[in-house]
């Protein structure tokens, strides 16, 4: 449905340090278009720092990010700022601004950046709630009152705000229990065919990675690996692939996601 | 760009039918919406014109239809691509639900007679709340100092010195400044009546008496009741007291008993440098400005200042040090999860403390002179 193929966003022989630590070196990864990224890799490869650079929250110390063909770091910041509207980003405990209630804080990006009137984008904000699955009563909550799995709907609802081509997620279904975590990979599988936007999925959920990726991006030793189609990751010779995909956890994930693929199941 | 090719979004009627055309998009939203409201609710409508689509035109096209028929959209536009139909799907999903929460019911004209009494009860039982975490304090102190294996030695002296050692120079600086204003008051009206030699005693009285204590903790109360609320408080949002309480730690003898005998033997030695360093202000005034010299200085001060004037003064110390540091502790106890009531109670921690500070003061400044000290 989507003509996936074309790459939206371009990282080539990227480096990012911090100080005499070298996170990146050489890191070459595409994003393309209608397609769920999924990024894993070991606690501190930098999956993170690698979503940070993509969004312009960190400067890299080498190479070059495209992003709907442009270079971030070259545009002037007005232009930066048009490109920057066009991404999503929910960040791994949510960062809902604690001031302001549910319907506040996904409005506010609809009427600082669409110039919308306070009652249109607070309707428009009840949309997207309600898009990402939470009741109307809610929408008036304080993000303190919410339990981990609103947080993350809520947070995902204000990502989805404007309406991004680019969704990034860090680690979306960590803290969720399992029927929790479930219902989240098939609403962003849901949103994502009914919006047609591009997600980049840091996780360390090997259920979501089964469900929901289209492809999958290994980052090891301070670069990408292999990123490709879970099949052909999976039989990639390397030994942390190894341990991660044919570990327990892994083929336990495998053997229900070939499970329930097969009826076409809608629940897990 | 999408922006810049895009057609304005519009709904065109012509012989019983609407047609929706151009693009419905985030930037043509308030406009439509107006179009939209004007229309009252059809059955069907023409999309072979559409533009752009993103959800807010999905969400007026659906306010429009209503969610019924969007999600019956297969039947009645076959024409339209799937992901469109997909999309107008899941927003009429979402819409399934009244999407406007039950209003909140208003206030009553009594409501305003309402909230005064509840602020005074909140305030009658944040009193309440202090006298018991004082008590609290008090015999948690009672426990522990029997038990000198318990004494936090190294939390203490840290306390110390970022409560005492470091505020040593600002305390200085400030009652240096307020010595030379209070001699150059004392002058200007002292030299009518030629008894400019008094200053002396009004700036020594002055700083013995009031001023140095007084300074001095006000600056802690600014200065470091603010950061044990703000510590405490992230503390606690951070639920890092809950783990203390959850491996039997008790966070009274941990985090408040340091901080508050920290405060209780930084502040007297801050109120005395206070005091030497005023009437150094003072004298550095007298000395370049009245002629009275160092020397004479010192000899009005030794002969004609006893020394009650000194304690009465520094006696105040402690009790001061203790409020300010209880009012910190507690405050930081009372924030909630979030950033802006870590903020709020931050102030509040420094408005109590100084209020409380200074009408300690103005008892004690009372029960001093009924007592002839």
């Amino acid at each position: 449905m989507n003509q996936t193929g074309e790459a939206i966003v371009e990282i080539r022989s990227l480096v990012n340090r911090f100080g005499d630590h070298v996170v990146h070196e050489g890191l070459d990864l595409d994003i393309r278009r209608g397609e769920i990224l999924g990024v894993v890799g070991g606690s501190g490869t930098g999956k993170s720092v690698l979503l940070r650079s993509i969004v312009g929250l960190k400067q890299p110390d080498g190479g070059s990010i495209r992003v709907f063909g442009k270079d971030l770091q070259r545009l002037p910041s007005a232009q930066r700022t048009q490109i920057e509207r066009r991404f999503g980003v929910l960040f791994q405990r949510g960062a809902l601004f604690s001031s302001l209630n549910l319907q506040e804080n996904v409005a506010l990006p609809l009427f600082e950046h669409a110039g919308l009137s306070r009652s249109d984008a607070e309707r428009l904000a009840r949309v997207k709630l309600a898009l990402a699955g939470l009741p109307p009563e809610a929408a008036r909550l304080n993000p303190a009152e919410l339990s981990g799995g609103m947080v993350k709907r809520a947070a995902l609802a204000r990502a989805l705000a404007l309406d991004p081509e680019v969704l990034f997620l860090d680690e979306p279904t960590a803290g969720l229990d399992p029927i929790g975590a479930a219902a989240f990979d098939r609403l962003i599988m849901t949103l994502r065919d009914a919006l047609g936007f591009s997600v980049f999925l840091v996780t360390h959920d090997l259920d979501t990675l089964y469900s929901s990726c289209d492809r999958v991006a290994v980052i090891a030793d301070k670069r990408v690996l292999v990123a490709d189609s879970l099949a052909t990751v999976e039989a990639t010779d390397d030994p942390w692939i190894r341990d991660y995909f044919h570990g327990p956890r892994g083929r336990a994930a495998s053997l229900a996601a070939r499970h329930h693929s097969s009826p076409q199941g809608e629940r897990r | 760009m999408p922006d810049t090719a895009s057609r304005p979004g519009m709904l065109e009627q012509d012989a019983h039918r609407l047609s929706a055309v151009g693009d419905w998009t985030l930037p043509h939203y308030a406009r439509l919406r107006e179009a939209v409201a004007k229309v009252h609710e059809v059955e069907s409508i023409d999309l072979q014109r559409l533009g752009e689509l993103d959800t807010s035109g999905a969400a007026l096209l659906v306010d429009l239809l209503g969610p019924d028929s969007v999600r019956e959209i297969a039947q009645w536009a076959p024409n339209l691509p799937a992901e469109r139909q997909a999309l107008l799907k899941a927003v009429a999903d979402a819409n399934r639900n009244p999407l406007f929460a039950p209003p909140v019911p208003r206030g009553n004209p009594l409501a305003a007679l309402a909230g005064l009494g509840q602020v005074a009860e909140l305030l009658a039982r944040q009193q309440l709340r202090l006298v018991a975490f004082i008590g609290l304090t008090l015999s948690t102190l009672l426990k522990t100092l029997f038990t000198p294996w318990r004494w936090r030695i190294t939390s203490l002296s840290a306390h110390v010195q970022q409560t005492g050692l470091n505020a040593i120079p600002i305390v200085a600086l400030l009652t240096f400044l307020v010595g030379a204003v209070v001699a150059f008051l004392g002058a200007t009206v002292l030299r009518d009546f030629g008894a400019t030699i008094y200053t002396v005693n009004l700036v020594t009285y002055s700083f013995l008496r009031e001023f140095g204590i007084l300074l001095a903790a006000i600056l802690l109360a600014g200065r470091t009741a603010s950061a044990f609320t703000a510590q405490i408080g992230s503390m606690k949002a951070n639920e890092e007291l809950d783990a203390l309480r959850a491996q039997g730690l008790d966070p009274m003898e941990m985090l408040v008993l340091p901080r508050v005998l920290a405060m209780m033997i930084s502040l007297p030695i801050l109120a005395l440098i206070g005091m030497l360093s005023g009437m150094l202000g003072g004298a550095v005034v007298c000395a370049m400005a009245l002629d009275i010299t160092s020397t004479q200085f010192l000899t009005i001060l030794q002969r004609d200042i006893p020394l009650e004037h000194f304690l009465v003064g520094i006696g105040k110390a402690p009790l001061f040090a203790f409020v300010i540091a209880v009012i910190g502790c507690l405050e930081g106890f009372k924030a909630g999860a979030s950033a802006q009531s870590v903020g709020e109670h931050t102030t509040s921690s420094v408005v109590q403390s100084i209020f409380m500070v200074i009408l300690l003061d103005a008892l004690a400044a009372l029960f001093f002179m009924e007592m002839g000290w």
